[in-house]
């Protein structure tokens, strides 16, 4: 049983090695005629572009590009699928279409309509137009960006975490129904997951109530902090440092603590008692602005900003290879960033840990904060 | 700001929305919900386990006390057996004592009488075999001197008055 298993593993193994090799020799080949340079990386505003560039989403999921021994630029990754709703319909293609272009250049037509994608954002170009025309602050002036449902890299993460997520404790569960105590590699989970009910969700909500949101709680935890630490690794996911994805985690808190919020909590938002008349509508809005927009701001911001910031001082670091080359020699250059940058790539790791306890935790305060029992304190 | 709300992305918004909403579903139903049911089921399992042992140690003190009670009261009630024992078996060596004390008074009081009472039936006999004894020998003495019983007998007892015996 144990043998049939393991022999399954490698042929799955070997079956996307052999698919992804295919994949790649694919795109290399379409990659020879390439305008720019292939986004080779040397000059310091190459750098801040690269990192700004990485920072962002991105409708391929590179792992790394090299230049051939015929001079040749080549991309390794694979092209993910690019699903638009323009302004008459929806059009999918896969984005290996733009051929890595990321200045507008490459204008792709597909239903009618032409696509171009400038800094990692797709744009239809209005009719008749055959290229797109920028204005002196590089807007483009006959284009406009269309409601874009890519799987993009940040879409890919999360699948692909939400999917290890699933396995993984689904399978703790399952080894519930025949012991009492997890083997193997759910046993390190089982310790986690106690830790988050224990010290987040129970003292934070209450011994009555914290039942009903540990599950939130718990995927919200789990999924920041694997998606941080996917962030760290060389492929280079940038999830948790997309607005989007910190906002939609904030926007899920609020809406919890909103609708879960007690007669008692609304009431001493909106008319506080206690206080005289007068001040009570100051209060209310000082209140209200604080619940509904203050505290999600607060969390999608945190987490946005901490990861973006991370992400950004560890690709600087290492970029000290190219920038100081010239100052510090080759390999002053290249043990300087080598060694700052593991060091912030430690920080990073509790980052990565400490981003999403907060997150987790000032979710479970708020929840607390919204379900408790006000009728005592009066 | 503008940069920031540029790089906001309404679409990656509302795929990752679908994806969360689905995954926060999927994990409460078979990963959450099983899960912090069974550790409940087990830490409360752990409690009751305690709890039973707590009593379990309780009650073992409650009948270790309640043995040592018993000991004592069976020992109490050996001793006070042993001593009224010792007591009864003192009085009857008292009792005996007593009992023969008083039967060889009463034999030797007997024995006693009976010596006297035979000392003097066998001194009156002997008074008498004496006497009688006397009177032959004096018969025939006197019946040679005296021919007259009655002269004889004066006689005799005129001796006799002067003659105590012993």
């Amino acid at each position: 049983m144990k043998i049939a298993q393991k022999s399954i593993k490698f042929i799955l193994i070997v079956a996307v090695a052999l698919f992804t090799s295919v994949n790649f020799a694919a795109i290399s080949e379409k990659n020879q005629d390439d305008q720019n340079d292939g986004g080779r990386v040397n000059t310091k505003e190459e750098v801040e572009a690269y990192i700004l560039h990485h920072i962002k989403d991105s409708h391929d999921f590179s792992l790394f590009s090299y230049t051939s021994d015929e001079g040749e630029r080549k991309h390794v990754g694979f092209p993910l699928p690019i699903i638009l709703w323009t302004s008459e319909g929806l059009v999918t293609f896969m984005s290996s279409e733009f051929h890595h272009n990321d200045d507008g250049h490459e204008i792709v037509e597909k239903g009618g309509f032409k696509f171009a994608k400038i800094h990692s954002k797709i744009y239809e170009l209005d009719k008749g137009a055959s290229e797109v025309t920028f204005d002196e602050t590089h807007h483009a002036t006959n284009a406009h960006k269309v409601l874009d449902f890519s799987i993009t890299k940040s879409v890919v993460g999360v699948l692909l975490i939400g999917l290890l997520l699933l396995f993984w404790f689904s399978r703790l569960a399952r080894q519930y129904k025949t012991q009492k105590i997890p083997t193997g590699f759910a046993r390190v989970l089982e310790p986690l997951v106690i830790y988050v009910r224990d010290e987040i969700a129970r003292p934070n909500i209450g011994e009555k109530h914290y039942r009903r949101f540990t599950g939130y709680l718990l995927t919200v935890f789990f999924f920041i902090w694997l998606l941080n630490l996917a962030g760290l690794t060389p492929l280079g996911f940038n999830v948790t440092g997309q607005l989007a994805v910190t906002a939609c985690l904030a926007i899920f808190t609020l809406v919890i603590y909103s609708v879960s919020g007690t007669k008692g909590y609304w009431m001493h938002m909106i008319w506080m008692p206690g206080v005289p008349v007068l001040i009570r509508p100051v209060l209310a809005i000082i209140e209200l602005a604080g619940a509904l927009l203050i505290k999600p701001f607060s969390l999608l911001v945190r987490l946005f900003a901490n990861i973006s910031a991370g992400h950004i001082v560890v690709m600087s670091l290492i970029a000290i290879m190219f920038t100081l080359k010239q100052s510090l020699g080759i390999v002053g250059a290249t043990g300087l960033s080598l060694v700052l940058s593991f060091f912030i790539t430690l920080i990073e790791v509790l980052v990565a840990f400490l981003q999403a306890y907060i997150f987790t935790m000032l979710s479970a305060l708020f929840i607390g904060m919204a379900v408790e029992d006000h009728a005592e304190h009066h | 700001m503008e940069t920031l709300l540029n790089d906001f992305s309404p679409g990656l918004f509302a795929v990752v929305t679908i994806l969360l909403l689905a995954l926060i579903a999927l994990m409460v139903k078979f990963a959450w919900k099983p899960i912090l049911n069974s550790l409940e089921e087990r830490e409360s399992g752990i409690e009751n386990a305690l709890a039973a042992a707590e009593n379990a140690r309780k009650e073992m003190q409650n009948l270790q006390a309640d043995n040592e009670k018993l000991i004592k009261e069976a020992r109490a009630e050996r001793d006070a057996m042993m001593k009224e024992a010792r007591e009864i078996r003192d009085k009857m060596i008292a009792d005996a004592k007593e009992d023969a004390k008083e039967v060889t008074a009463s034999l030797i009081e007997k024995a006693q009488a009976s010596i006297e009472h035979e000392k003097q039936s066998a001194l009156a006999e002997i008074k008498k075999n004496v006497a009688e004894l006397s009177i032959g020998i004096a018969e025939s003495v006197i019946k040679k001197e005296l021919s007259s019983k009655k002269d004889q007998l004066e006689l005799v007892e005129g001796l006799l008055k002067d003659v105590t015996l012993n």
